[in-house]
């Protein structure tokens, strides 16, 4: 079974229990090009789903990041401050921008697999 | 583009193409009762000569600081500008003033830009400026907006000693920002107590200082009270000379810094163009509205000045943008960067002093006039005076008498009766010793 969801606006979340990892996905950082800015939660915010929660700048645009998921903020990969550019090298790894707590799992139902995920993307060019 | 005015014919055409007989029929949704039924009142057209004539007759009926003892100040104020300064902003390498899109064409707008913000950054002590707004209130409106969105929270104080001109466009923008405001109420002695307004809900405090009475305001402890609830101190002035006499706002504990630029490089000229400053710690940098030039270095490695940070900007970010405000006061910037430059620091610190002397000296003079007290514990070059009679009308009859002799409290603060009998006075280096005997001895009649 897949752990990972992506949602239409280029988030993905990675689950492990009851929280999930969030970024934005690998065709997204390739579509804004540098990126030299994220400006991320704070631990402790609570969210709802499609919410703005994070916003990402590149040397081309800004962009808002919305939490693919309700629940609240438990932690942001502060790391971004310093080395943004780690978005644009591993987006759907050590990219990551925050770890949320899920209140309700069935919300990931609304989101794509990777397979559905890459259908989309190749839909887009 | 050549502009080429329609010909009758031309306006024809379009009448029989959208199939309406005439201009009037346009207008025909336009309610009967709403609609001037005779021509507008103006005399015939005149030539060139004739029109000159009219003008220069309607000018010689106006007073000019430069023509008069000028003691008026109330955020714009009057000093000696170097003839330099009005040579070198007519320069070609400045050509044109308008934002710098493209920096391969326009490296001698971006280096003064790029002067210009590290002047307003070390006169402030914040870390970073931008390259300027369009005036003071304007300035003090995007530094309320920008607290708000830093701290997510809506409620801004402003200090009584704020400009009432500030207070006002703060107010208007913030309505329609769907923002706080509360203002406290004047204060010209600077008895006002800022700091148990302040909540969980406020996102900052805006004080100015000088304040609009002239005093000298500690913002050390309105910074602690205000960092201790999670608000931001916005620190305003709207005479910039003052930050070459007193401790800047960024070594007070400001957050912000919003001012007038005006009163270096830039004339009166009746109220405007004017100037804004706007600096801020560089923790809140992606928050702040207009304009950023940055340094940099092109391919061979050579020094090049590029705007940064645009992303911030309406022209990419759109409806998220920090501001609609995206452009700069170009022309009026260049002046006070010039004006700065030819003053250095040395020449800067002198200018305030000088300032500050004059003014002591003055209200020594003003407060013997018996009936006559300066209100003021501390000032820089500005302070209030109150008389023994309502101030408007003491103005009006200094102003026959040839003295530009202050502005009345009333002018900008009608509302309140209690403060009628306030005169600010403000005193500059252009003063002479002739000039003060001339306004004491004026005002002394004018109350006997």
């Amino acid at each position: 079974m897949t752990n990972i969801f992506y949602t239409q606006d280029h988030e993905w979340i990675r689950l492990d229990g009851d929280t999930g990892t969030v970024g934005i996905s690998n065709y997204a950082q390739e579509q804004l090009g540098d990126i030299v800015f994220v400006e991320l939660p704070q631990p402790g915010a609570k969210t709802a789903q499609g919410d703005e929660i994070a916003v990402v700048e590149s040397v081309k645009a800004a962009s808002e990041i919305y939490a693919p998921v309700t629940g609240e903020i438990i932690a942001a990969n502060t790391a971004l401050e310093g080395a943004p550019a780690t978005v644009n090298e591993a987006a759907e790894t050590d990219g990551w921008f925050f770890k949320i707590r899920l209140t309700d799992k069935s919300e990931l139902e609304s989101l794509m697999d990777a397979a559905a995920y890459n259908n989309y993307i190749e839909g887009l060019s | 583009m050549r502009y080429l005015p329609l010909t009758p014919a031309d306006r024809n055409a379009m009448l029989r193409a959208i199939g309406v007989a005439g201009i009037d029929d346009l207008f025909a949704d336009v309610p009967q009762s709403a609609r001037r039924t005779q021509p507008l009142d103006l005399p015939p057209h005149q030539g060139e000569l004739e029109v000159e004539r009219a003008l220069r007759a309607m000018a010689s009926k106006n007073l000019a600081a430069g023509d008069a003892p000028f003691f008026c100040g109330a955020g714009a104020y009057r000093h000696h500008i170097p003839a330099t300064v009005d040579h070198l902003i007519q320069r070609s390498e400045f050509l044109t003033s308008y934002t710098p899109y493209q920096p391969e064409i326009s490296q001698g707008t971006l280096q003064y830009l790029f002067e210009f913000q590290t002047q307003i950054a070390m006169l402030s002590g914040m870390d970073i400026a931008n390259a300027s707004m369009y005036d003071g209130a304007t300035a003090c409106a995007e530094a309320v907006l920008m607290a708000n969105r830093a701290t997510k929270r809506r409620k801004a104080i402003l200090s009584g000693g704020l400009h009432p001109h500030y207070r006002a466009v703060t107010e208007t923008t913030s309505h329609f920002a769907g923002a706080l405001v509360q203002a406290m109420p004047a204060a010209p002695e600077g008895e006002e107590d800022l700091i148990s307004a302040i909540d969980d809900t406020t996102a900052c405090i805006v004080v100015q200082t000088p304040d609009f009475f002239g005093n000298l305001r500690d913002l050390r402890p309105l910074a602690a009270a205000a960092h201790d609830k999670g608000a931001l101190l916005v620190a305003v002035t709207t005479e910039p000379l003052a930050l070459g006499a007193m401790l800047s706002p960024g070594e007070m504990g400001a957050d912000i810094f919003a001012g007038e630029g005006q009163s270096l490089g830039v004339g009166l000229n009746f109220g405007g163009p004017y100037l804004g400053l706007f600096a801020a710690r560089s923790s809140l940098q992606r928050q702040m509205p207009g304009r950023l030039c940055g340094e940099t270095v092109d391919a061979q490695g050579r020094r090049g000045y590029v705007l940064t940070l645009s992303a911030r900007e309406q022209h990419i970010r759109r409806e998220k943008a920090t501001s609609n405000i995206c452009t700069n006061s170009g022309l009026c910037c260049l002046a006070f960067t010039i004006h700065v430059a030819l003053l250095g620091e040395a020449g800067f610190t002198r200018l305030a002093q000088l300032n500050h002397q004059a003014a002591i000296i003055l209200s020594q003079m003003l407060s013997g006039i018996p009936g006559v007290t300066c209100l003021n514990e501390s000032f820089f070059n500005e302070f209030t005076l109150r008389l023994p009679k309502p101030a408007a009308p003491v103005v009006e009859a200094l102003a026959a008498r040839g003295i530009l002799g202050g502005v009345p409290v009333s002018r900008l603060i009608p509302e309140d009766p209690g403060l009628a009998k306030l005169l600010l006075v403000a005193a500059n280096e252009t003063n002479t010793d002739q000039d003060r005997n001339a306004f004491v001895s004026a005002l002394r009649e004018v109350l006997s």
